[in-house]
């Protein structure tokens, strides 16, 4: 079964004059335990399409089954649970909720999954423990660098244990060090299983993963199995 | 999510910022402290006035002669006296008063009303005496020439004495002072009410006004629920005892009720006290739109936020309740420090006015600010809970 079932996609904005095709009829299908990387210059539409994948946004047209569910019929409320349950976002401006600890960021879809105090906190502490931030549980945002924030970030999305893990340009705000810190994480949890949709515009972090597929005005234009580079 | 936990977050939503939390939270206080205060103020305006016009005795009636008229005679005095037609009259004191001057050791004073009666005059008048005694019957028997002054007489006569056991001239005659009025409080304004001078009637008649018919009469009531059986009795009796000519019209006298004059006056204090609140509840309603405003401003900064929680699957009911929630505490806690504030406030006297809280003002004040938080601030939350997370998450 598969994960993703994107089934001839279009995304239109604006009317008139000023109309934007970002997606164009877009079709793939994802299986679980894949590693996707999803390349493309600037316009070709890999934002929209994450961001159809993740919920975020309804398609104009097309249809896109999430574990065999029909998520571009659902409504608001529907799409929020699909949101919170079945789908982890890793953004590129880490966007953790300020002045708020790492835990608490990291409990956060637990409690709106309507999880328990004290079993939240649990979940929250094997999450950050996974990504080597355990002892950081009570720092604020500010108080974290980048690759810290951004390793939250991923715990986070980890927490309620989704069917996909999303990740846009999650390496895009941080230094080299961190860069590695965070793909290594993410090798590591497809190594255990985990399906990940990874976006990006660097070569390096696209050779990570097991397939590659190349968006262009929004089409794919190329989609190739590849041997990841590890190091 | 419980209750609990989307207070929790409403409480650190409110405290990021404290400073605007807390002016936004100055115009509820402000506007629920004004409300409960000005209220008290309208409360206890109408209490004092209810007090003054009780200083006049609320259970008396005055009978009067209108235009100059003579009916007023001892007869009719006597007949308003019978505890068989009359049951409800406790008292009846005929008055005449006139104008004297009261000379003491080269001092001259001009009173206005020097005022002639019988002992039961100052128990209806309500005009306690504080030192010295009131006269007795046996002085209005024998027609002694004893006076009570008031307060204002009192001064002006005998400043820093004791005027009681001197002698004092009116208007030739040698009366003595046995009593000092205590003080009382002016109803009407234009007549100062200490500065009266009560003898026996007979010693007034004998001495100054002769024996004419009465200016009034005054009749005391059993009590205030009474007064308006007493004034049917003794209306029924002038009508009996008072000949009407046939060629006037209206009667020779009239009967004044001073229970009367205190619905009036209460009506109107109760007018004012309405409209105070009024005026104050506008001041609350801008605090209101203040919360509207700063919680607009809230949500637009917290674009950003509010997209990351719907993008972890924050249901639109969530967002909008902790939104509501924000509001509504900020209005309850200003709402609950302008009931502190009023509280603090009532112990001042304003304008002249002690104010007397009125609970049921709270109560209602308490209400409104939280019916102002769900109302005011229902637009921002439902605005916050209609983003679309995609355009929240990009927002700068």
């Amino acid at each position: 079964m598969s994960v993703l079932d994107v089934r001839s996609v279009t995304k239109v904005y604006g009317e008139g004059a000023a109309v934007v095709h970002a997606l164009r009829g877009v079709s793939l299908t994802v299986e679980r335990g894949e590693y996707v990387a999803i390349m493309g210059s600037s316009g070709s539409g890999k934002s929209t399409l994450m961001n159809i994948i993740g919920c975020l946004d309804i398609p104009s047209a097309g249809r896109y089954l999430l574990d065999d569910v029909d998520v571009s019929r659902l409504n608001d409320r529907q799409l929020a649970l699909v949101r919170n349950r079945r789908i982890g976002f890793v953004f590129q401006s880490f966007n953790l909720i300020p002045r708020t600890t790492a835990l608490a960021n990291v409990e956060l879809p637990l409690a709106y999954a309507g999880v328990k105090a004290a079993e939240r906190r649990r979940r929250a502490r094997v999450a950050l423990d996974m990504v080597g931030l355990a002892d950081r549980a009570g720092h604020e945002p500010n108080q974290l660098s980048g690759g810290q924030q951004q390793r939250v970030a991923v715990a986070r999305a980890l927490v309620t244990e989704p069917a996909l893990l999303l990740a846009d340009e999650p390496t895009g705000n941080l230094d080299s060090r961190s860069t590695e810190d965070i793909l290594g994480i993410l090798d590591e949890l497809h190594a255990a299983g985990r399906t990940i949709l990874l976006i990006t515009h660097e070569t390096e972090v696209a050779a990570r993963a097991g397939r590659l597929i190349r968006l262009f005005d929004g089409q794919i234009s190329s989609d190739v199995q590849q041997e990841p580079v590890l190091t | 999510m419980s209750v609990f936990e989307v207070l929790r977050f409403a409480v650190r939503g409110i405290g990021a910022n404290k400073l605007r939390s807390g002016l936004t939270m100055l115009g509820i206080l402000i506007g629920v402290a004004a409300v409960i205060l000005l209220v008290a103020v309208g409360n206890g305006s109408a209490q004092q006035v209810a007090e003054r016009i009780e200083a006049l005795g609320t259970k008396t009636l005055t009978v009067q002669g209108i235009g100059g008229s003579d009916v007023l005679t001892p007869e009719v005095a006597e007949a308003l006296d019978d505890p068989v037609l009359a049951p409800d009259v406790t008292s009846v004191s005929p008055v005449t008063s006139t104008q004297a001057t009261l000379t003491y050791q080269g001092t001259d004073h001009s009173v206005q009303q020097f005022v002639g009666s019988y002992p039961s005059y100052f128990g209806a008048s309500n005009s306690p005496v504080r030192t010295g005694a009131a006269f007795t019957a046996d002085d209005l028997a024998q027609g002694r020439r004893v006076v009570v002054i008031g307060q204002t007489v009192a001064e002006e006569l005998f400043p820093g004495l004791d005027p009681v056991g001197e002698e004092i001239t009116v208007s030739g005659a040698l009366f003595t002072v046995v009593g000092v009025l205590d003080e009382k409080s002016s109803a009407s304004g234009f007549n100062d009410a200490n500065d009266v001078a009560i003898a026996p009637l007979t010693a007034v008649q004998q001495a100054l006004t002769g024996y004419g018919p009465f200016n009034s009469i005054i009749v005391e009531a059993k009590s205030s629920e009474k007064v308006a059986d007493a004034q049917s009795e003794v209306s029924l009796i002038l009508s009996t005892r008072i000949e009407v000519p046939a060629s006037s019209t209206t009667q020779p006298y009239r009967i004044q009720n001073a229970s009367q004059l205190l619905e009036t006056q209460t009506e109107t204090a109760d007018t004012f006290t309405t409209l105070l609140g009024a005026v104050a509840a506008i001041s609350l309603l801008v605090g209101g739109i203040g919360i509207t405003n700063i919680m607009l401003v809230t949500v637009t900064e917290r674009t950003r936020e509010i997209g990351i929680r719907k993008a972890l699957g924050a249901p639109r009911r969530v967002i909008l309740t902790q939104f509501l929630a924000e509001a509504t505490m900020l209005s309850l806690l200003g709402g609950g420090l302008g009931v502190a504030a009023a509280l603090i406030g009532s112990n001042f006297t304003i304008v002249g006015v002690e104010p007397v809280i009125v609970p049921s003002s709270i109560a209602l004040a308490l209400c409104v600010s939280v019916a102002i938080g769900l109302f005011f601030g229902s637009v921002p939350a439902n605005r916050a809970a209609g983003l679309r997370p995609i355009d929240a998450l990009r927002y700068e």
